[in-house]
């Protein structure tokens, strides 16, 4: 109820800009209030079809024919939406084993993916595995704390990129976790890793201040949170350390959230961290909604999880 | 009117017209969606799986061997039959392939008991078993190492108290985990001596907590996956049939 009182307000509140008898429609889209749909899954490791009724953990749960099917409805709703993957799409069926990815991102092309980072198990065929795969995907592959440079991956991997759906800019950047013990030297060769809190210290000023994002997102394969290890970095300590990040899109230790974590920047403002456990079991849903209306901001954001 | 006024008219029409009003992010909300079955699967996605899932489940299901029984990871206390088939077939297939390469023969091998992902069920042997007991890509590798790590490989064993999986190293403990025997082939463990012990790369990485693996005398990477060395081994036997021995035993009272 609360929802549909805050959508009418605002509707009366928009009027049409009308100056010296000249209508612009064009710049009609400010005007109303925006929701921006956020769609996100992780470590999905291949899982194309459905877990069987026998399964011990999972019966019945999963598949990206009903993945598809909720994408399209959420889409046809809310065309402002955006769908993304925090990596290891590689490695878990035997589809992967035959098929070497080829299948995981044509179905990703067909779902419309727009943007996934790579994780650990990308490169389980090598480096070379995931390049070859590169033609089938129709969506942008983000990270900026993999430098490519001496790798065939150079210029098919971006740090970031900016969408704009109804006038909000949405920027989204990615970040991989440590290759060093964790993936062959051989598998993932001169990919050269750097220190992810500082690059997401970057990625957030630049999408901010230079690309005036109004959504920063980052798309992370760190990990969830490493109580073992507190000098690891994760995503609860990559919010903790940054500033002007909205969302924080997690994967890697597949860990299942009773409900997304708000938890408070290096500023003391509220960042958004979601994981959605693994093997496209889950997916994950943030909507933002924008409003030209200041007085709606006055108590500051609100947060419904 | 000159020109100058004009344009500066016209920039403050389109000033004030184009002027966006910005927009604030009010509100947040996030929540899970559980992919259940009481979503409808989208039919063009199925049609386009069809075929893939057609052809790799006609490959999965191509019979290998038969097993006697059903053999489990849990099944035994520091060595268990389907852990004593995986420290076997990994020195029954890699020997050949390393002693090729080197003209030496593998010395002992250890995996790791988590590394058996699956039971192999009593019946068919098919391609999907060796899926099953074994998904990661890992690969063996062949490490020279001196006795002197081998006993700290042993150390190892015998804190983690656990059915690591090890072929061709026997070790005999009493009741309070003290060491009664070790051996390798039967032969008391020289500190000095370099051993080949056959692992996988996972492991020789440190994973498990096995430290022990680095640093070394040497490295033989086979590019033999595990996965491959138990698809050659159930193509090239009949029936399987591993059981629980003495390798790794604790002397009652």
């Amino acid at each position: 109820m609360k929802r549909r009182y805050f959508i009418q307000q605002t509707t009366a509140a928009a009027a049409l800009t009308t100056i010296g008898g000249i209508t612009l429609p064009s710049f009609k889209a400010s005007e109303k209030a925006t929701k921006i749909t956020i769609l996100h899954t992780n470590d999905v490791h291949s899982h194309i079809d459905p877990f069987g009724p026998e399964d011990g953990r999972n019966p019945n749960k999963g598949g990206v024919a009903r993945r598809a099917s909720l994408v399209q409805s959420i889409r046809n709703e809310n065309p402002n939406t955006l769908l993304l993957d925090a990596g290891d799409i590689f490695q878990g069926t035997p589809y992967f084993n035959y098929y070497g990815g080829e299948i995981e991102f044509k179905l990703m092309s067909k779902l419309k993916y727009d943007a996934a980072t790579i994780g650990n198990h990308d490169f389980d065929n090598g480096i070379d595995g995931l390049y070859a795969q590169l033609p089938h995907a129709e969506f942008a592959f983000l990270s900026a704390n993999y430098d490519f440079s001496n790798t065939i991956m150079d210029t098919h991997v971006k740090p970031y990129k900016v969408f704009k759906r109804d006038g909000i800019k949405i920027g989204v950047f990615g970040l991989g976790i440590m290759l060093d013990g964790l993936v062959l030297k051989d598998l993932y060769k001169e990919t050269v890793y750097l220190n992810p809190t500082e690059i997401a210290q970057d990625m957030s000023r630049i999408l901010k201040e230079e690309e005036h994002c109004d959504l920063v997102i980052c798309l992370s394969h760190l990990g969830y949170n490493y109580t073992n290890y507190p000098e690891r970095p994760s995503d609860l300590k990559l919010a903790a350390s940054t500033k002007n990040i909205d969302l924080i899109i997690g994967g890697h230790t597949h860990t299942f959230l009773p409900k997304p974590t708000i938890t408070k920047n290096i500023e003391g403002k509220n960042v958004l961290v979601n994981q959605v456990g693994c093997y496209g079991i889950n997916l994950g849903r943030i909507d933002f909604f924008f409003d030209i209306d200041k007085n709606k901001t006055v108590n500051g954001t609100s947060i419904i999880v | 009117m000159n020109y100058k006024s004009l344009f500066f008219i016209l920039f403050i029409v389109f000033f004030f017209s184009c002027k966006q009003e910005p927009q604030h992010l009010t509100r947040i909300e996030g929540k899970q969606i559980s992919i259940s079955d009481s979503l409808e699967s989208d039919l063009e996605i199925e049609a386009f799986v069809k075929p893939y899932r057609e052809h790799v489940n006609k490959e999965l299901d191509s019979v290998l061997a038969y097993s006697v029984d059903t053999y489990s990871k849990s099944d035994g206390e520091l060595n268990t039959a389907i852990g004593n088939l995986f420290a076997d077939v990994i020195f029954e297939q890699a020997n050949p392939v390393f002693k090729q390469r080197t003209g030496k023969d593998i010395d002992m091998v250890l995996v790791n008991h988590g590394g058996i992902r699956s039971i192999i069920s009593k019946g068919n042997v098919t391609t999907r078993t060796a899926y099953e007991i074994m998904p990661f890509e890992n690969s063996i590798v062949v490490v020279g190492l001196k006795g002197s790590s081998i006993n700290q490989l042993i150390t190892y064993l015998l804190e983690a108290k656990r059915a690591h999986p090890i072929s061709k190293l026997k070790v005999v403990v009493d009741e309070d985990f003290n060491l009664v025997e070790t051996s390798i082939s039967n032969k008391p463990i020289e500190a000095s001596k370099t051993y080949y012990v056959a692992t996988n790369d996972y492991l020789y990485n440190g994973g498990d907590s096995m430290t022990f693996f680095q640093p070394n005398d040497s490295l033989f990477i086979l590019n033999y996956k595990i996965r491959n060395a138990f698809l050659d081994y159930f193509a090239k036997v009949d029936t399987i049939n591993p059981v629980i021995d003495d390798r790794f035993i604790k002397l009652k009272k």
